[in-house]
């Protein structure tokens, strides 16, 4: 899907738990995310300091939508 | 009495005796019985009779294909649209060895043919021949050598499984020399999968000669789409195979091998919640993502982010669907139909979440 | 030391006044069982008791997980004595689903050709529990009513002569010298929490793994599934007692191969444990020093990532592997199967591509919750037709393309 809309022109940034997938199946802009079941989460945490660490992903996919690349890239 | 094929075979320029380079913007003619290599056909085949040959020109098919196509029906429509009993029963071409114009001529004609004339059409290249990506999937390509020293056997293999396919005979890509569609199908072995591993195992282990039973799978690679300018301003969207949708599912998205994506609204949504959405992913452990949907699709932060003026703006609605056994190729057209709704609604940037 | 295992086979099942094993006929009393199934778990409001026989037109939905009757006639651990089994018995448990993915199987039909079980005499239980658990509590109330259930039937195997025993001596602890190629089972496990989990030794499979592990404890009942991935490639409990791997390893052990032991690994959710996992993994293959591996797998997507980390580091340190995996290649048999990918797995069995779609006739007899069958993995919202008959993608068939190599289904390119 990433694919697509990137040959459509417009940048995507992919956030997923197993990057080696992602690279296979060829996104070019990848961040890590947590785990499978909760990739912008961690039950393990607080609340509070859960959501930061969602909000700390989300700004690096927005560093990595303004990052120019040549070649795929995990950020 | 031997039963006798009558067939009509194509050729191009040089094959068909009208000449080389020079010739090859040559439009299609049809000539009466043999020529060149049809010759040597029916000397190999005594119940084999070459009705007509039809020669075009290679580079005239391959730059006017749509036209060079049109032509090449109305010559044939008479003989196989013909009520005559002996009418020609396939269509041979080539064989176009590794000439890749010449190949997508033969590649072509006989997926034109097969689809006009509900008759067998095969053909004959060289395996890295570059037309055999384009018409593998449809037609019958046997494989042949790089260059015509391979002319007997591969005219050999293109009558046989011509024949084959019109006494409606079982085929097999190994036993009848032709190079395979590419389509995966199930097919029940001798033996169990734990049995044929261990004897796999053993005969790598013995450095012996193995058959994988799956290649490994190769993906094409997209240029980097250039970076947002400007993300003060930028419209960003949220994409999602992790299965996030409205409670209830309203499009019923299935668990597994989704057949569709849904597009949802955001609408004065500044989080979602386990009171509003879930997850129709059957891939993995719905708990966490049923309590909290935006463990997988991080909206209530997006909202905030927005607010601060990290980006411009978010668009108005989410796509979502579910990666879990979803082919490739569904993924693929899933993504492609929500690229056009995107450029539509001019957004500069996705966040896509997978699980 | 030697495990034995003795293997009777039935050629009728039916419901008696008693629960014994007669003239090869097995008589459940019904009653008895649903008491007994009651009694010890509160969580289960009702409990409803079938028999279906191979060739019967019928139709089991929503199945859970499949249990082979058994029980220890000597030795007081696992892995020792003897164990009695009933061969072709099966506990099927069903009932409301819990999450998503349950499988069909079909005792007759097209569809008997994909599963182990459409061969096996299947005593169904349809569970159906009090209101307001979680879907935790109602796993685990299903999956141990199966064990409860197979133990209960097991008991009948007590007093009774085996048709066969195989006898299977514990293998060498110093490495053999001897020609024959050493070769390792790595046993990938899912394990990734509600209905994705597996259980060892009656722990979870997420803790203590990997480790290496006698495999007679495997073949006395160690693993138990917790699992409900798609159907087609979740290995049923059944399918760890009777794993297909471990059979065939020691039937040809000392033949024409050595079996050097069994490690057991996890399928993390975490791509730095899947690093990990693999590391310590490859590390105890090495211990057992290890010409050759077999890598077989649970489920498909993440798990590709595993067994592609596993066969990539194996080969890369000079072990030889043959990786087991179905293939999900869409309904037309023309996408790309596999999730990842690595040029070291140049081996690679393929148990079938479980998009590819089955018309599943019409049945008489229509076993467990049959208003949740659209929900199904495999099926989708016009699956049913009008008939009764149901047009399925493989995966929603319970075993059809196992991933320990039950079958002989397969895949190729056409």
């Amino acid at each position: 899907m990433s694919k697509q809309i990137e040959r459509a022109g417009i940048p995507v940034v992919h956030a997923c738990s197993i990057v080696p997938i992602s690279k296979t199946v060829g996104a070019n802009r990848i961040i890590p995310t947590i785990a499978i079941p909760h990739p912008f989460g961690d039950p393990n945490k607080s609340p509070k300091e859960e959501k930061e660490v969602r909000k700390a992903l989300v700004k690096k996919a927005l560093k990595a939508l303004a990052t120019p690349i040549d070649k795929q890239s995990v950020f | 009495m031997e039963h006798r094929y009558r067939v009509i075979h194509c050729l191009n320029q040089f094959f068909g005796g009208m000449g080389g380079e020079e010739k090859a913007y040559q439009p299609p003619q049809l000539f009466e019985g043999a020529r060149g290599p049809g010759m040597l056909l029916e000397n190999l085949f005594p119940n084999i009779q070459v009705a007509a040959t039809l020669v075009v020109g290679d580079n005239y098919l391959a730059d006017k294909t749509e036209r060079a196509l049109r032509e090449i029906l109305a010559l044939l429509t008479p003989w196989y649209a013909a009520e005559s009993a002996d009418k020609p029963k396939f269509l041979l071409a080539g064989p176009a060895f590794n000439a890749g114009r010449y190949g997508i001529a033969c590649g072509a004609i006989c997926q034109m043919v097969q689809k006009e004339f509900s008759i067998p059409a095969v053909t004959a290249m060289y395996p890295q021949n570059p037309a055999v990506i384009e018409y593998k999937k449809n037609v019958f390509i046997v494989r042949a050598g790089k260059d015509v020293m391979d002319m007997e056997e591969a005219l050999r293999n293109m009558a046989v499984l011509g024949i084959k396919q019109l006494n409606g005979e079982e085929l097999d890509p190994d036993r009848d020399h032709y190079i395979p569609h590419g389509q995966r199908k199930n097919y029940f072995a001798e033996k169990t999968g734990a049995s044929r591993a261990i004897d796999m195992l053993l005969r790598k282990l013995a450095g012996k000669q193995i058959h994988t039973e799956c290649t490994m799978p190769l993906f094409d690679r997209v240029e980097p789409a250039p970076p947002v300018r400007d993300m003060a301003s930028a419209r960003l969207a949220l994409v999602t195979s992790g299965g996030i949708v409205p409670r209830g599912n309203p499009d019923r998205i299935e668990a597994a091998s989704a057949s569709r994506f849904g597009t949802y609204s955001l609408n004065g949504l500044s989080r979602f919640s386990s009171e509003t959405h879930q997850t129709a992913h059957g891939g993995y452990d719905p708990t966490f993502a049923n309590d909290d949907p935006n463990r997988i699709l991080p909206l209530d932060v997006v909202r905030e982010l927005e607010a601060e003026g990290a980006f411009g703006s978010l668009h108005d609605s989410y796509y979502a669907t579910v990666g879990n056994g979803t082919s490739v190729a569904n993924a693929d057209r899933y993504g492609f139909e929500i690229a056009k709704l995107l450029l539509a609604d001019g957004v500069q940037a996705v966040i896509l979440t997978s699980t | 030391m030697i495990f034995e295992r003795g293997d009777i086979g039935v050629d009728n099942v039916r419901f008696g006044e008693q629960t014994t094993l007669e003239n090869k006929v097995l008589f459940l009393d019904k009653k008895a069982l649903i008491t007994f199934l009651l009694s010890r778990d509160t969580h289960i409001a009702k409990c409803v008791v079938s028999i279906t026989r191979p060739g019967d037109s019928t139709r089991i939905l929503c199945v859970k997980d499949v249990v082979q009757p058994g029980s220890k006639v000597r030795g007081d651990r696992l892995g020792e004595g003897r164990r009695h089994v009933l061969k072709n018995v099966a506990i099927v448990t069903c009932g409301k689903i819990v999450g998503y993915q349950e499988g069909i199987i079909d005792m007759s039909g097209e569809g008997a050709l994909y599963s182990p079980f459409s061969t096996t005499f299947n005593v169904v239980l349809d569970i159906v529990v009090v209101p307001d658990l979680t879907p935790r509590q109602h796993e685990e109330t299903v999956r141990k009513a199966g064990l409860a259930a197979a133990d209960f039937l097991g008991e009948t195997t007590q007093a009774v002569t085996p048709d066969t025993v195989h006898p299977f001596p514990a293998l060498e602890k110093e490495p053999i010298s001897s020609h024959l190629p050493r070769l390792v089972y790595l046993y990938m496990l899912l394990s990734q929490g509600l209905l994705h989990d597996t259980y060892v030794l009656g722990r979870n499979a997420r803790e203590g793994l990997p480790r290496i592990i006698d495999p007679l404890v495997l073949l006395d009942g160690a693993i138990t599934s917790g699992n409900c991935v798609s159907a087609c490639d979740k290995n049923t409990t059944w399918h760890h007692q009777n794993n297909p791997v471990l059979q065939e390893l020691w039937r040809r052990h000392g033949r024409d191969l050595l079996f050097a032991g069994v490690v057991l690994c996890t399928e993390p959710v975490r791509l730095s444990d899947k690093e990990t996992l693999a590391e310590t993994s490859i590390a105890l293959v090495h211990e057992l020093n290890a010409d050759g591996v077999i890598l077989s797998k649970e489920g498909f997507g993440n798990p590709d990532a595993d067994q592609m980390l596993l066969t990539r580091g194996l080969e890369q340190s000079g072990v030889k592997v043959v990786a087991i995996t179905d293939e999900f290649a869409g309904a037309d048999g023309f996408s790309q199967s596999l999730a990842d990918s690595t040029v070291e797995a140049d081996a690679v069995i393929s148990v079938g591509n479980a998009n590819e779609r089955i018309l599943l006739p019409p049945m008489e007899q229509l076993l467990g919750p049959i208003n949740d069958l659209s929900k199904l993995a495999g099926a989708w919202p016009h699956s049913l037709h009008e008939d009764g008959s149901l047009e399925v993608e493989l995966q929603a068939i319970i075993g059809a393309t196992n991933e320990l190599g039950m079958q002989r289904l397969s895949c190729r390119e056409v």
